[in-house]
């Protein structure tokens, strides 16, 4: 089965899907995808390891949350705004770490984002550890109301296709041809004439952008916009998303978002809530030890080698 | 008075490099004819990839100009020297290793193109390039393997990529990082023929540690030992010198002269 069948299919699944599972969940795992998929645009094609993209689905969520109680700004409006703060914080953050690699890339990405996380703790419109509560959905437009939690997921998924578009258009286009390049050999990128910082900070940006889209996108959907969003663990939980999925494939964080949105799901609700950590730890531990490529990239190998 | 530098598509004044307590390149004047192959020698250590680091940028000189085509280029990035027409290689073979044969020398190709930032459009448009892409393949020999991975390609096929992508740039001055260093004797041969051919119209630069691969191709030697320059010559003088021997040859200089004198003669 090639992709476009296979994303055709995934669209069919998703259109259908809501008749049988609960609307929230399901715009809650599409929100988580497109933060992974945006997060796997940097790590996967441009081989730079983030770990801080908290602070951009933190930011666009926000913006967007404040924007819809104070502004009286349509919804699509409010997420334009908020991926465009998410973009720019992008662009600022992107510019510093850019310039190291490796480990100290991911250092650099954390310490800002650790900085942004601070900000909307002390900052007097987040409302510290409250979180800014009652975010109204608004209607679209102005004429279509979201507070309908099917409309809701219909509108979520209409922009989950959007940014999951242009993540592969991406991927697939002469700059993603650069990235590719540039990740599987930055000095000889160099030494064509590439000026690779300049490549490697777009795709940050793009990423960020992105990311803060996908937080302005579960703000509406949540109502809520909250510290859980900038704080570090969710830095960390994009990283697992993707690696459980398959970094570096189009379909990886995908699956690896839904997997673990699902498990976040129901175990939290049952007695096994306390031992949550711990199960996610456990399943970190064995995906690194036993299917570093992911469930995708692991398929696709198994795939290779039987047909 | 001074030489007018035209001459010299290429040339340093004072290069230094100096690392903590150790100077890699020490006052070195390298001038490089217009149409050579130049090679730079020397015993391990002597600092020739040093050179080619600073030549490029991707080190800074502590001291010394760089000049191209007579102007100043010390003050560059990388990747500007590389668009003035500066293209390097490496000792490890440089190449893109899980893109295919064709989509690494199209890489080189893509710059010109001023595309390379378009993330919107389709990599479709890439592919006006693929006639130039194969006709650098083919004239490396490597058009039956334009779509495979790069990484199943043999060592010398690999290095013969390197070339082709690097050709794709139309560069004025190629520097090669001992373009035959780990091959077979095969390899060698189909690597030396190789930039013998490619030479006709530029000017080259490289290390090389094969001599009798620099018996066949250089029309000038530089030798440089501690970072500096022992001699300079053609392969005649260079290899007679008695420092030169002591140096760098040792006992192995006569059989490379033996056969040196043997091709000559032939």
């Amino acid at each position: 089965m090639n992709n476009m069948k296979l994303n055709l299919f995934l669209l069919a699944l998703a259109l259908l899907a809501p008749t049988v599972l609960y609307p929230v969940f399901l715009a809650k795992v599409l929100c988580f995808a497109l933060f992974a998929c945006a997060f796997n645009l940097l790590l996967g094609f441009a081989g730079l390891l983030s770990f801080g993209h908290a602070a951009f689905l933190g930011t666009g969520g926000y913006v967007t949350g404040y924007l819809m109680i104070n502004s009286g700004l349509t919804p699509e409006i409010a997420i334009i705004l908020g991926t465009l703060a998410g973009g720019l914080l992008g662009a600022i953050f992107g510019k510093l770490a850019v310039k190291r690699e490796g480990i100290y890339f991911a250092m650099v990405t954390l310490a800002l984002a650790q900085l942004v996380f601070f900000f909307y703790l002390q900052a007097p419109f987040t409302n510290g550890e409250d979180g800014l509560q009652g975010v109204p959905r608004g209607a679209l437009f102005g004429l279509i109301d979201l507070s309908n939690n099917m409309v809701m997921y219909y509108f979520v998924l209409t922009i989950f296709v959007a940014g999951y578009w242009l993540i592969n258009r991406t991927v697939h286009s002469p700059f993603g041809q650069v990235l590719k390049a540039i990740r599987e050999n930055e000095d000889r990128a160099t030494s064509l004439g590439y000026d690779v910082n300049q490549y490697k900070w777009l795709a940050f940006v793009i990423s960020a952008a992105l990311a803060a889209l996908a937080g302005s996108t579960k703000t509406l959907v949540f109502e809520l916009a909250s510290l859980t969003d900038v704080h570090w663990h969710m830095s960390g939980e994009v990283i697992l998303m993707t690696l459980v999925g398959g970094v570096g494939t189009i379909f990886g964080p995908l699956l690896g978002a839904g997997f673990i949105v699902t498990m976040q799901n129901y175990l939290s609700g049952g007695e096994m809530g306390n031992y949550i950590h711990i199960i996610m730890g456990a399943v970190f531990v064995i995906c690194v030890l036993s299917f570093r490529s992911g469930i995708v990239g692991q398929l696709m190998k198994f795939k290779r080698n039987n047909f | 008075m001074t030489q007018p530098t035209q001459d010299f598509i290429l040339e340093t004044r004072n290069l230094t490099k100096a690392f903590k307590g150790f100077t890699a390149v020490d006052d070195v004047n390298l001038k490089i004819q217009r149409g050579d192959i130049h090679a730079l020698i020397g015993p391990n250590g002597a600092g020739k990839t040093t050179v080619f680091n600073l030549l490029t940028k991707f080190l800074q000189p502590t001291s010394g100009s760089i000049l191209f085509n007579g102007d100043d280029i010390t003050p560059l990035k990388p990747a500007a020297i590389a668009r003035k027409g500066v293209i390097r290689s490496f000792q490890i073979s440089a190449v893109f290793p899980h893109l295919s044969v064709l989509e690494n020398v199209r890489i080189a190709l893509q710059r010109k193109e001023g595309n390379s930032f378009h993330f919107w459009r389709s990599e479709r448009i890439l592919n006006r390039l693929n006639d130039k892409a194969m006709a650098l393949l083919e004239s490396v020999g490597l058009e039956t393997f334009a779509n495979s991975i790069t990484v199943d390609l043999s060592y010398g096929r690999k290095r013969a990529l390197e070339i082709a992508t690097t050709l794709a740039l139309e560069p004025e001055l190629m520097l090669l990082d001992e373009p035959t260093q780990g091959m077979g004797h095969e390899d060698v041969g189909l690597v030396s023929d190789l930039i013998k051919k490619v030479s006709q119209e530029r000017t080259i630069l490289m290390v090389e540690h094969n001599l009798h691969v620099v018996s066949k191709l250089a029309d000038r030697i530089t030798v440089l030992q501690r970072g500096a320059i022992l001699t300079e010559g053609d392969y005649a003088s260079v290899s007679a010198d008695p420092r030169v021997r002591e140096a760098y040859m040792g006992t192995e200089a006569d059989d490379v002269n033996a056969e040196a004198t043997a091709e000559a003669a032939s």
